[in-house]
């Protein structure tokens, strides 16, 4: 999706290629990108060598089977309707925030990107407790979209603080009407965004786990943790999972023929400036009304009954001393994960961007692959590869970062990817061409340019980690708890007083990152704005 | 806007690393031992609480779902850096053994329990019990409206009352049961009513918690999630309340609950005290009072937190060997589409 963000207005003529005089920059990136590379692959290549234990007829037995039939139906009516609902919402609220003088646009600029913090498990229990009515695939519908539709506002309010306001003036001013405009203009300005958001989204449908297993929603990780829980059987499970692997080939190729039908480049360079804001009108009532509702669903009834559950359920204890173990646990491996996420992800961008190698372009597809599988794949996979050659790093710290690297790579690429189109190539030329080494330039001019981006990464990692539950179980070192796993004992146990604390604590935890996010927009579509 | 600069990335990922990197494994007193346990947390916290308070020894727990960690145990092989096991069910531990990668329980351990309570190979021995029953909604049926056998809930007039989670490795020992009662054919058909007529739940507490709501009339559960809601929600909350079916019936299955040590495990004799330790009368008592609400099931520990005591159940003639690892009641729910 990387392509997505802010490919087109970044003033640079992104076709140009690099004078090829930098060799061993080269080698060392190209080096270091492949190693990622041969982590992300990790656990395709162990989802094959398990599935292989089955024999073809195992295989069929397995994936022929009627009921696969019937995932394959919930996984694609779901990934249709949610995926459709998010991008709707996330449009609408980030063009109402960015091109409207919607009343308050700051508040709502923070409200609308909240739910991010709050896991897809919490919210699926929040609601379910609250109305026992939702479940199943409404329920799962309504649950997902409040959950990821902020997916798509970030990346496309992005994409709109850094569009150029001058084509919509030129349509304006050529007589097309508003509506017109939006359409023909804008939407296309922000058309890879969008549809990168739309692909995060339908992955992460893929992928989850938690809050299907509350909504009863039966899809394949729900399914593959049954074949593991109940049958002991990784294979079946592996089998099962390469069918997901199919589906998130299918969408990240849906997603590149989309993006790259078109043109977006800007050809000729330029100051982004903000542009005039739409007046809403009589439309602003009904408007906020819709901002107040969405508000009330993704945030308000989540933090109800989170507060209802402290103060009601009788298992309710005061927090105890692992509350604030397991926060500790929480902010360090996200913090982590973040920081080494964030810095494997330069060398598959710069090897994308710079570059404009076909490895980068590769690399950048396949990072994506992992994000469809749910963790306790990825996690399975880690604990075959790491006992088998590297005994001394199991059930360490190191190979569960290595799962959050795995699993959110795709998130850090997102951000670094269009910083580094953003920041300026010609400087580094300059300054390559008055005899500085290309390490450098990178360390003096790219790094300090992309910084920003950077710390979008870091941010997005951060607050997703902290969320993870299914591979943190899987992974962490035998008596590290996290806050989300602490969560998960006490609420599978029905025990939602005890519970709540810890998914209280998560959001606050996940919620800084989310809050200095929407403060730096301008870093997520690569860039400061001015 | 500057953003947030590479020096904070830098050192977010040290602090980060060296706070979490060296894990809290060496306690002192000896090597600790590594306990993979699919039981409650909570109890499984006392019992281990209790045992280091004995004897100094330091004890490491890994709690997830039983499956997931005899999955993780098997990926592990003779590797594993577990020490001992604690499923809630006898199917994983009876997979496990099968694969040899259990050690022979010390005899002394084996006889504190029943002969019919633990593995008849000698390689786990048996902790707690927990009880199979129906669940019903007392709002909106009579003890005499209840069905006598759990299947006589295949049949059409419970058609949309009942409730069902086939995923929970509570309800597969209840089809091996069947099967074993009842023979092949029976239990599929039973299976294929059941799909006809029964909600599925993701668990048995969302399963406990509708049937207490009235969305379903009645389910298939084991007691303790029925307490548990109780405890949650508080008595004047609950609107449902247990049920037994006639003596022998494959619903009123009794589950043991079991523990055993790894045969890779480098501390043989420190884990074979725990073992000991768990069949004895002092963790017994916890098992016994514990909010798990489950049965002890040594000699002269009886619980007071159920009400139906052990040997006022009337379960099917089964033992643990019969129920076996699980495949067989697996294969044929995905066979019915259960799963």
């Amino acid at each position: 999706m990387g392509a997505a963000l802010a490919a087109p207005q970044t003033g640079e003529p992104t076709v140009s290629r690099p004078a090829g005089r930098m060799r061993r920059p080269v080698v060392v990136t190209g080096l270091a990108g492949l190693a990622v590379g041969a982590l992300v692959l990790l656990t395709p290549a162990f989802l094959v060598f398990q599935t292989t234990k089955l024999g073809w007829a195992g295989v069929a037995h397995v994936v022929f089977r009627p009921l696969v039939g019937q995932l394959l139906w919930n996984t694609v009516r779901l990934v249709v309707a949610v995926t459709v609902l998010a991008a709707a919402i996330g449009l609408a609220t980030a063009w109402c925030v960015e091109r409207t003088r919607l009343p308050g646009r700051g508040a709502w600029g923070v409200l609308v990107v909240l739910p991010i913090a709050i896991p897809e498990f919490v919210m699926g229990y929040a609601w379910q407790s609250a109305f026992r009515t939702v479940h199943g695939y409404l329920g799962s519908v309504l649950v997902m979209t409040l959950s990821l539709y902020p997916f798509v506002y970030l990346p496309v309010v992005a994409a709109l603080r850094r569009a150029d306001p001058g084509q919509q003036e030129v349509a304006a001013s050529l007589g097309m009407g508003p509506v017109a405009t939006f359409f023909r203009v804008t939407l296309r300005q922000v058309r890879p965004a969008l549809l990168g958001g739309c692909l995060l989204v339908a992955l992460y449908l893929l992928a989850d786990y938690g809050a299907f297993a509350i909504m009863r929603y039966q899809t394949f990780t729900t399914t593959i943790f049954t074949e593991l829980q109940l049958g002991f059987n990784a294979p079946a499970a592996s089998a099962l999972a390469l069918v997901l692997v199919l589906l998130s080939m299918l969408l990240l190729a849906g997603e590149f023929l989309l993006v790259h039908r078109g043109r977006y480049e800007r050809l000729g360079s330029g100051v982004a400036r903000e542009g005039r804001r739409a007046s809403l009108g009589r439309a602003a009532i009904p408007v906020l009304a819709g901002f107040g509702v969405l508000v009330v669903l993704g945030v308000g009834i989540p933090a109800g009954v989170l507060v209802y559950w402290m103060l009601k359920g009788s298992s309710t204890t005061l927090p105890p001393a692992s509350i604030l173990s397991a926060a500790a646990h929480t902010v360090a491996y996200a913090g982590a994960a973040a920081a080494a996420t964030t810095v494997l992800a330069i060398p598959v961008s710069v090897l994308a961007v710079r570059r404009r190698t076909r490895l980068g372009m590769a690399l950048d597809r396949v990072a994506h692959l992992a994000q469809g599988l749910p963790g306790v794949v990825v996690g399975l996979a880690l604990v075959s590869f790491a006992l088998s050659y590297l005994p001394a790093l199991y059930q360490t710290s190191w190979v569960l970062l290595a799962a959050y690297a795995v699993l959110f790579l795709p998130l850090a690429l997102v951000a670094v990817r269009s910083a580094l189109m953003a920041a300026s190539q010609r400087v580094e030329e300059a300054a390559r061409s008055l005899g500085a080494r290309s390490a450098k330039v990178f360390f003096r001019i790219t790094l300090p340019a992309i910084a920003p981006g950077l710390g979008a990464a870091f941010a997005l990692v951060f607050l997703t980690t902290a969320t993870e539950l299914t591979a943190t179980l899987l992974l962490r070192p035998t008596g590290a708890e996290t806050l989300a796993t602490q969560f998960w004992y006490y609420a599978t146990n029905l025990s939602y007083g005890a519970a709540a604390p810890y998914a209280a604590l998560i959001v606050l935890v996940a919620g800084v990152p989310t809050f200095l996010l929407t403060r730096r927009l301008g870093a997520l579509a690569g860039g400061s704005h001015p | 806007m500057r953003g947030f600069g590479p020096g904070v990335l830098t050192t977010a990922l040290v602090l980060a690393l060296t706070g979490t990197a060296c894990g809290a494994h060496h306690a002192a007193g000896g090597p600790a031992l590594t306990l993979y346990s699919g039981q409650h947390a909570q109890t499984v916290q006392a019992l281990v609480d209790k045992f280091t308070a004995q004897t100094g020894q330091a004890v490491h727990v890994r709690t997830d779902d039983e499956g997931i960690l005899a999955n993780q145990i098997l990926q592990e092989g003779s590797r594993s850096p577990a020490d001992l096991y604690f499923a809630e069910n006898s199917p994983p531990l009876e997979a496990l053994q099968a694969k040899g990668l259990l050690a022979p329980v010390d005899p002394p351990t084996l006889a504190a329990v029943s002969s019919t309570d633990d593995s008849p190979q000698g390689d786990w021995v048996g902790v707690s019990a927990r009880a199979g029953a129906l669940v019903y909604n007392t709002a909106r049926l009579t003890p005499g409206q209840l069905p006598g056998s759990v299947l006589d809930l295949a049949n059409p007039a419970w058609k949309g009352k009942v409730g069902l989670a086939p995923s929970e490795t509570d309800f597969q020992p209840i089809v091996a049961a069947v099967v074993k009662v009842d023979g092949q054919a029976a239990a599929t058909s039973w299976l294929d009513g059941l799909k006809a007529n029964a909600t599925r739940y993701e668990d048995n507490e969302s399963l406990v918690a509708a049937v207490n709501r009235g969305d379903v009339q009645v389910g298939i559960v084991n007691t303790y999630y029925w307490y548990r809601l109780r405890d949650e929600q508080g008595a004047s909350a609950m609107h449902s309340a247990l049920a037994f079916f006639k003596p022998g019936d494959p619903g009123n299955l009794v589950d043991i609950s079991g523990a055993a040590v790894l045969a890779s495990s480098t501390h043989q004799a420190a884990a074979q005290r725990f073992l000991a330790f768990l069949v004895s009368a002092p963790a017994q008592e916890i098992i016994a009072t514990s909010e798990s609400y489950e049965y002890p099931i040594a000699a002269g520990v009886t619980t007071t937190k159920v009400a139906t005591p052990l040997s006022g159940l009337a379960p099917p003639p089964l033992s643990v060997a019969d129920l076996g690892d699980g495949s067989g009641a697996l294969a044929l729910l995905q066979q019915v589409g259960l799963l």
